[in-house]
């Protein structure tokens, strides 16, 4: 069965209107902002973002905001016990009738993929459990990259950062696997999960559209291709969103009550072509070629879709 | 005896259902956790009209408590010792949103090694994060001093959350008669919480807790936090002036004991503070000039009130019931660094570090405290730090120290 876009069938239908305004500190060619961008366009206004540590701090700095909505940076490790906070105090004073309906807001967390994957990731768990209805927006590039690109739990196997470098002794770099915050995610049964990427914009925009039907936790990881730290010219973000898809390496998926869907089936290039666009995976290709590191992340992908497709 | 018997624990969840508080995400440790039973028994029953959260650990409980009262929620909520510390990050960022929220402490030593006995290592870690600080000695303290925490803490030319602490065990656990405050009284002292310039709503956003680009902007807001913190002590004057007269009990910043005539005298906090009391009267009855001075206000450091309590007399000693290590008492420093300038300044302090970990302050102890402190006045030299730990204690560490193997007997 094909997974079928009902609010989103072309690209005439996304909403023209601008919540998050340009101009900000972040790096040319995020790939997480443009993620932001279009979410907002789904998720209008009437927004309060709870922010954690990580690049999007950078959004609102004194005395500027990019934002049509509100904002609260909170800290690394509890951007979604800040938003169960400012959920429950909206609940508590319409009820009590101090605050009017029409003055609610949606309360949607950022957090990039150290504060998501990791030290964040007991707060998201008790907010999930707590069935809090709210928005989780991780901007993922596979690392700590406010900080200048260390390794965190979302970087992949043979990418190089500042703190896993490549050596005689790890010539592919990075060792673990990437963790499976999706899996983690699920396993907690929210009514609703997707992975999006900023490249497949009809995709995303139908996601959150989807996700909009659902009364509780609805989680969004979104490729956040970078070129400041996976080492690449900013104009190609779109090309390495692209082929993080294509390669099959980032799948684009939802899961509703725990029920996973892909929502894309990728025709599958080579991961060599997404690899060699980058700087971080330079060392698998020179001075000596990494076949066994470049297999290694080849066949990780296979055995992902061969159990996706049975 | 006027009133009803009840723990410090329960005082404090009193405190928090008289203010009738819109929220309280909470977290178990002890031995605060009867305070957060209370109130969720309440929430459920619908004595309180208040949300209660169960959170997954202190930092994100004092992150939903500081987010709901940016909010514009009145919150409360309450911890403990290792769970302050958990949530120590998160003190500071509640303080700069200038959220007023009202946080119970109930003091409990620090690991390692692990205990749940109380002493002040734990609250005064969160002596320099924005919260103001208020430490009670009695019950009655407890409950009152949560009404006057919302009054200060919610006042516009204040606007910073409070800490009431109050001991593990020797106050948490310990019934004392407690006089309710009737809840229409409690009405006309603690106006509704209708903040001016907090709250998310969609007819107008602003961004809270936003990034500074320098120093410039970061030294603004932080002082305006300092001046805020001063400007609570005229604020909780007012406090207690409309607090006596609509309930008949006074609370200042510090209180004095028997201070009058008194050429040496005692600094303490908390209700190890009564057993001070005692050791004065027995001490006066032996003719002996000695009096108390409590400090109950801890942030804003009341300075005035401690200088002009404390100038003229002989000695001071300060009983710290905790230890900053290759230091000493940290409430020690404090006193002394106000009385410096004081052209009639004590001519000696003395610093005694008692009570850690719970451990007893027997009457010989505080007896040896006024005695070598009226030594230390006489000889104009000031003593300490002097660790309070009586042979009898001694004796039995060492008979621990044999059962572990660590010493011969």
């Amino acid at each position: 069965m094909t997974w079928q876009r009902e609010t989103f069938k072309k690209i005439k239908q996304i909403p023209r209107e601008e919540h998050v305004l340009p101009g900000t500190a972040l790096c040319a060619g995020c790939g997480g902002l443009e993620a932001l961008r279009l979410a907002a366009k789904v998720l209008g206004g009437d927004v309060v973002y709870v922010n954690a540590a990580g690049c999007f701090t950078m959004l609102a700095a004194y005395p500027f905001t990019p934002f049509k909505g509100s904002w609260l940076y909170t800290t690394m490790g509890s951007a979604p016990a800040g938003a169960q906070g400012v959920r429950d105090a909206l609940d508590v004073l319409i009820a009590k009738g101090r605050l009017p309906k029409e003055e609610d807001l949606k309360v949607v967390v950022l957090g990039g993929d150290g504060s998501t994957y990791d030290i964040a990731l007991s707060s998201t768990s008790g907010a999930i459990t707590r069935k809090l209805d709210f928005y989780y927006f991780c901007y993922d590039n596979e690392a700590y990259g406010n900080t200048g690109m260390q390794l965190s739990p979302a970087t992949p196997y043979g990418a190089r950062t500042t703190t896993s470098p490549c050596s005689l002794q790890h010539p592919a770099g990075t060792t673990q696997e990437k963790k499976d915050i999706f899996e983690i995610w699920r396993a907690h049964k929210p009514p609703y999960i997707a992975t999006v990427a900023p490249r497949y914009p009809l995709d995303l925009e139908e996601k959150f559209a989807r996700a909009s039907k659902f009364t509780g936790p609805k989680l969004f990881l979104a490729l956040s291709a970078c070129p400041t730290g996976w080492l690449y010219d900013p104009g190609e973000t779109p090309e390495v969103a692209k082929l993080a898809v294509e390669t099959g390496l980032w799948p684009l998926k939802e899961a509703i009550d725990g029920q996973v869907t892909h929502t894309y089936i990728p025709k599958r290039k080579p991961v060599e072509e997404y690899l060699k666009l980058q700087g971080r995976f330079r060392h698998l290709f020179e001075p000596i070629r990494q076949d066994e590191a470049i297999r290694h992340i080849q066949a990780r992908v296979d055995d992902y879709w061969k159990q996706v497709n049975g | 005896m006027e009133g009803e018997m009840m723990t410090g624990n329960l005082a404090a969840a009193w405190g928090a259902r008289l203010v009738d508080v819109d929220y309280v995400p909470a977290f178990p440790i002890t031995p605060q956790t009867e305070i957060v039973e209370a109130l969720a028994k309440w929430c459920e029953s619908g004595a309180m009209a208040a949300r209660f959260v169960t959170m997954d650990s202190e930092h994100s409980m004092m992150t939903a408590a500081g987010a709901a009262a940016a909010t514009g929620a009145r919150v409360f909520t309450a911890t403990s010792s290792q769970g302050l510390l958990y949530a120590l990050e998160v003190l500071y960022s509640v303080s700069g949103w200038r959220a007023p929220l009202v946080l119970v402490n109930v003091s409990r030593a620090l690991a390692a090694p692990i205990t749940l006995e109380p002493d002040h290592n734990d609250v005064l870690a969160a002596r320099d994060c924005g919260f103001l600080q208020i430490h009670a000695e009695t019950c009655q303290e407890v409950l009152d001093s949560i009404l006057m925490a919302y009054r200060i803490a919610e006042d516009e030319r204040v606007m910073l959350p409070v800490i009431v602490n109050l001991d593990g065990f020797y106050l948490s656990f310990t019934r004392e008669p407690v006089i309710m405050p009737d809840p229409e009284q409690v009405k006309r002292f603690l106006p509704p919480f209708r903040p001016a310039h907090l709250g998310f709503k969609a007819s107008s956003p602003h961004a809270l807790g936003v990034a500074v680009l320098s120093g410039t902007p970061y030294s603004y807001f932080r002082h305006q936090m300092h001046l805020a913190a001063i400007n609570a002590l005229d604020v909780h004057r007012e406090a207690a002036a409309a607090f006596e007269q609509l309930f008949g009990r006074r609370y200042d910043v510090v209180e004095g004991y028997r201070l009058d005539d008194a050429e040496d005298v005692l600094v303490m906090t908390n209700a190890f503070a009564s057993k001070g009391k005692v050791a004065v009267d027995v001490a006066r009855a032996e003719g002996k000039r000695v009096g108390l001075l409590r400090l109950r206000m801890i942030r804003p450091w009341p300075a005035d009130a401690i200088r002009h309590a404390l100038q003229g007399r002989r000695a001071v000693a300060v009983l710290d019931q905790n230890l900053s290590p290759g230091q000493g008492g940290i409430l020690f420093q404090e006193v002394a660094a106000c009385l410096y300038h004081e052209a009639l300044r004590p001519r000696a302090l003395c610093s005694f570090i008692g009570g850690l970990g719970g451990k007893n302050l027997s009457e010989g102890e505080l007896r040896a405290i006024f005695e070598q402190t009226a030594e230390a006045g006489v000889q104009g030299k000031g003593i300490g730090p002097v660790l309070l730990y009586t042979e009898a204690e001694h004796r039995e560490m060492v008979q621990l120290q044999v059962l572990a193997g660590g010493l011969k007997s």
